[in-house]
């Protein structure tokens, strides 16, 4: 061996030892940009702008017909404080229907637990909703094709063919499927499917004051979510269920799940 | 061969003919694998997609509003409310004008503080709003006896 050729294999060894892991470890939207259709529909959650005032729960509510006093609901919004102790304290109390009005965490029946300001070290607001995945556990769980994905890669509920067994509700990593309190057949976020087919943006979108919440279309080069998707540093939940879900965040922590 | 071999054989044929018979009356047609991904995923009654897309709009946002109620979206968008969508507080416009009692205005103080009881997170953009301690700020009263929702500056009133 040449004493150029060492130093040159040398050189890129080196150079590739030292990228580091966590480099390999964003998510690669490309991946999911398989070029079959011209439409997929995609939704992207910024936790900065969030200010969990919960007006997307309550619209979501009235958009989709679900009762605005029952627990059950399409989207929630979650807090997560991190303290100087090391703790992270999470809570969405009645899914932030009624958004966060007051400092205290809820912990249900142990009481509201009191965190004074400058023991935070951390504290942000989460919008959760259907991550609409490619690979839906639901979909594959449910005995009776009852729940499926269409063509553009929203995951739907045929509400006269669910027979309610409730294998979907146990087969979604993310909980966000439940019993529909009225229709009582397995109930699902489906990104506002009747209102993005004609041009609309999705309720909770809608209802957003802070555009902490967008609709857009992975196909579309020019699509201005997409475009974010694809060149930030943008992450999903539970990426290691490999369900490949389509609800990307930006400013997302480890601590979120 | 002997009648009582034919005879539950022809109990289980037409058990199985009836079955096929139901089967075809009570599944729709065009319930089956659709698209490209198989049984897996694709396995469903495609007419449902169409069902989907017919569902009303309940949220007609503030445009539709502003074709009636002009001078109260022009007064908000001058406002610092200019973002907050009119039926996150009157509720969903569908069916109003039609049935005008279907609006429900909430006037609550919990609707407020949704963004203005101060929450100093960093981390969040909530640290940036405007915002009060509400066991300090008037207790009890509701916001709307001193500010106007649709221009909440006190100064601007």
């Amino acid at each position: 061996m040449k004493r150029r050729d060492f130093l040159k294999g040398t050189a890129i060894a080196v150079a590739g030892a030292s990228v580091p892991l966590a480099a390999l470890d964003w998510i690669d939207a490309r991946e999911a940009f398989a070029a079959r259709d011209d439409l997929r529909w995609i939704f992207l959650v910024d936790t900065h702008k969030c200010v969990g005032c919960g007006f997307c729960v309550k619209a979501c509510k009235y958009e989709n017909n679900i009762p605005q006093e029952t627990n059950a609901t399409r989207t929630w919004v979650e807090r997560y404080v991190m303290t100087r102790d090391g703790q992270v304290h999470a809570d969405s109390p009645r899914g932030a229907n009624e958004g966060f009005i007051s400092r205290a965490i809820d912990r249900g029946t142990a009481g509201p637990l009191e965190i004074a300001d400058e023991d935070i070290t951390q504290a942000f607001f989460v919008p959760k909703l259907c991550n609409q995945c490619d690979l839906p556990s639901c979909v594959q769980v449910c005995p009776v094709g009852a729940t499926y994905k269409t063509p553009d890669g929203v995951v739907l509920v045929d509400r006269t063919w669910c027979i309610g067994c409730g294998y979907c509700v146990m087969g979604c990593p993310y909980g966000v499927r439940f019993f529909h309190p009225i229709e009582h057949v397995a109930e699902k976020c489906n990104f506002c499917y009747h209102r993005i087919h004609r041009g609309e943006s999705t309720a909770c979108a809608t209802a957003c004051p802070f555009g902490a919440r967008k609709i857009g279309n992975l196909r579309d080069p020019d699509d201005p979510v997409t475009k974010v998707v694809m060149t930030q540093r943008v992450g999903v939940l539970k990426d290691a269920f490999g369900t490949k879900p389509q609800v990307y965040y930006l400013g997302l922590n480890m601590e979120v799940r | 061969m002997n009648n009582h071999i034919w005879r539950p054989l022809y109990v289980v044929l037409a058990l199985v003919a009836v079955i096929l018979l139901v089967r075809a009356v009570y599944v729709p047609k065009d319930f089956g694998v659709h698209g490209g991904e198989g049984y897996m995923y694709g396995w469903y009654r495609e007419g449902n997609v169409q069902e989907w897309k017919e569902w009303p709009s309940n949220y007609r946002t503030q445009s539709y509003c502003a074709e009636c109620h002009f001078d109260q979206t022009e007064a908000l968008v001058a406002a610092g409310h200019a973002a907050i969508q009119c039926e996150n507080c009157h509720g969903p416009a569908l069916d109003h004008p039609n049935e005008p009692a279907v609006l429900t205005i909430d006037r609550g103080r919990d609707q407020c503080l949704r963004c203005h009881a101060r929450l100093p997170y960093p981390g969040s953009d909530r640290k940036h709003l405007p915002g009060i301690e509400p066991d300090q700020h008037n207790p009890g009263m509701a916001c709307v006896d001193c500010h106007n929702p649709h221009n909440p500056s006190l100064e601007d009133m």
